[in-house]
């Protein structure tokens, strides 16, 4: 579970999160939505403890993400993150991106990370693409190409960040397939989205953030359908 | 043209000089540009601020004349610290210190040229920054570093010339040498210059190698 209690963060004298509060059990997919800058992004990074908090506190099986005593790059086995951005290390070919940390951070041995990158490449439609460098690949499959990297450090929570936003219309589609497959198969996930067909068909809970604050947060069908705030009726109009 | 005075010993002795020339280079290389990287990743990663110091102290090599640095550092240890200390080791000392003060610029320049995003996906999977280092961020500042660094590796062979003057007999003082008695400067020069070029172009087509080699990622 991941839980998050008034938590706050600013950049410099910008308030970016105020006061924060926010429940993930296991299995659940939460769809986060909300205007540009309103802090999603921010959230996420502070969930795997890229970014430190002013105050409150997030909690992931537990374990405090921002303790002085907790161990990030453990704890991050824990959380695969995809960000918006394609994030591929350019001088690894396909097999090789997904076996890196697997290796290094896991310490796997180098046939068990290959055979475990093969299935998730496998999974996400990219078994053909092993040998190929990411250069050569379209943004959707390097986007695939991030999520088989994710998952294949068996992580128990995804988290992804407007992973469709960098893409041409055409390539979205297989993306947010997979993301379906995944919530299909049980994955506590948190999807940072401007897609709301899909925030509202995979979706347990959509939280709608607005300048820092979780405005809103309801099964996509209440939410969609009577919207409580002024702020967010204007979000969906504006994106209808 | 080539009824010449040059005996088999002249030549072997230009030879030890480019052999002296390549010792040299090498060492400097091999020693400067280890801390280089140190001190390159040392300035990029504690901020401007607080590398001044160590920025100020580059500067110093990379701005006052090698055969400057070469003169005072010689005096320096043998005159005012009474110091017993071969040229051959100032030459090599300075030299390394030189080759650093250029490589730590290059290597902060190639290591900033590494997509930050790039980064957080790495240290997001769970490695270490350490791991994030030697696994990411080298081998792609590698690849963006790689023409300076080999252009820098040229440039110090060539300024390697300057030893002659804390008395190293490299391969352009072993010409001067020969020049004096045999008054055929041309025929030697000549010979001068294609053992310089025997030198380094291996390491200009390595360069060239890893250039292609890598262009396929
Ligand atoms: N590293 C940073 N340094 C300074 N300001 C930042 C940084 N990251 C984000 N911000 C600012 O914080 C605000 C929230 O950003 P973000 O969380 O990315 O919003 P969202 O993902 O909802 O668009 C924005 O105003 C952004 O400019
Ligand atoms: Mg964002």
């Amino acid at each position: 579970m991941i839980e998050i209690e008034k938590v706050h963060k600013s950049f410099g004298q910008l308030k970016v999160l105020k006061g924060i509060d926010l429940r993930v059990a296991k299995g659940e997919v939460l769809s986060v939505i909300g205007g540009s800058g309103s802090g999603k992004s921010t959230l996420l990074t502070c969930i795997n403890g890229l970014e430190p908090i002013d105050s409150g506190r997030i909690l992931v099986d537990g374990t405090e993400v921002h303790a002085k005593s907790t161990d990030l790059n453990k704890l991050r086995r824990k959380i695969g993150i995809v960000f918006q951005q394609w994030n591929a290390f350019p001088h690894l070919t396909v097999v090789e991106n997904v076996m890196l940390a697997q290796r290094k951070v896991l310490g796997r041995s180098k046939p068990e990370a290959e055979a475990e990158a093969v299935r998730q490449l496998s999974h996400v439609g990219l078994g053909d693409k092993l040998k190929v460098y990411p250069s050569r690949l379209s943004g959707g499959q390097q986007q695939r190409m991030a999520i088989a990297r994710a998952l294949a450090m068996s992580p128990h929570y995804m988290l992804f960040d407007e992973v469709t936003s960098a893409l041409d219309p055409q390539l979205v589609g297989e993306v947010l397939d997979t993301l379906r497959m995944l919530a299909a198969e049980g994955m506590t996930m948190i999807c940072v989205t401007h897609e709301m067909k899909f925030a509202r068909e995979v979706s347990d809970r959509v939280a709608f953030f607005h300048k820092g604050v979780m405005a809103e947060i309801a099964a996509p069908a209440e939410l969609f359908g009577a919207p409580k705030s002024e702020e967010l009726r204007a979000f969906l109009s504006a994106t209808h | 043209m080539f009824d010449t005075a040059l005996t088999s010993s002249d030549f072997l002795f230009l030879a030890r000089g480019a052999g002296m020339t390549l010792l040299v280079t090498a060492i400097s290389v091999v020693l400067g540009t280890c801390l280089g990287i140190a001190c390159g990743i040392f300035r990029f990663q504690v901020g401007p601020w607080w590398a001044a110091p160590m920025t100020f102290l580059l500067d110093i090599f990379r701005s006052i004349p090698l055969l400057i640095q070469l003169v005072l550092v010689n005096a320096f240890l043998g005159m005012v610290l009474k110091l017993k200390i071969s040229g051959f080791s100032v030459a090599c000392g300075v030299l390394t210190l030189y080759t650093a003060a250029y490589c730590a610029e290059i290597v902060r320049g190639a290591i900033e040229a590494v997509p930050g995003t790039t980064r957080r996906a790495a240290r997001s999977l769970g490695l270490t920054w350490w791991q994030d280092m030697t696994s990411i961020v080298l081998p792609l500042a590698t690849r963006v570093a790689l023409p300076s660094w080999i252009g820098l590796a040229l440039g110090v062979m060539k300024d390697s010339a300057l030893v002659y003057i804390v008395q190293v007999t490299e391969l352009l003082k072993a010409t001067q040498i020969l020049i004096t008695r045999l008054q055929e400067p041309l025929l030697l020069l000549m010979i001068c210059g294609l053992f310089y070029f025997v030198i380094s172009f291996p390491l200009a087509r390595l360069g060239g190698y890893l250039e292609r080699r890598w262009s396929n990622d």
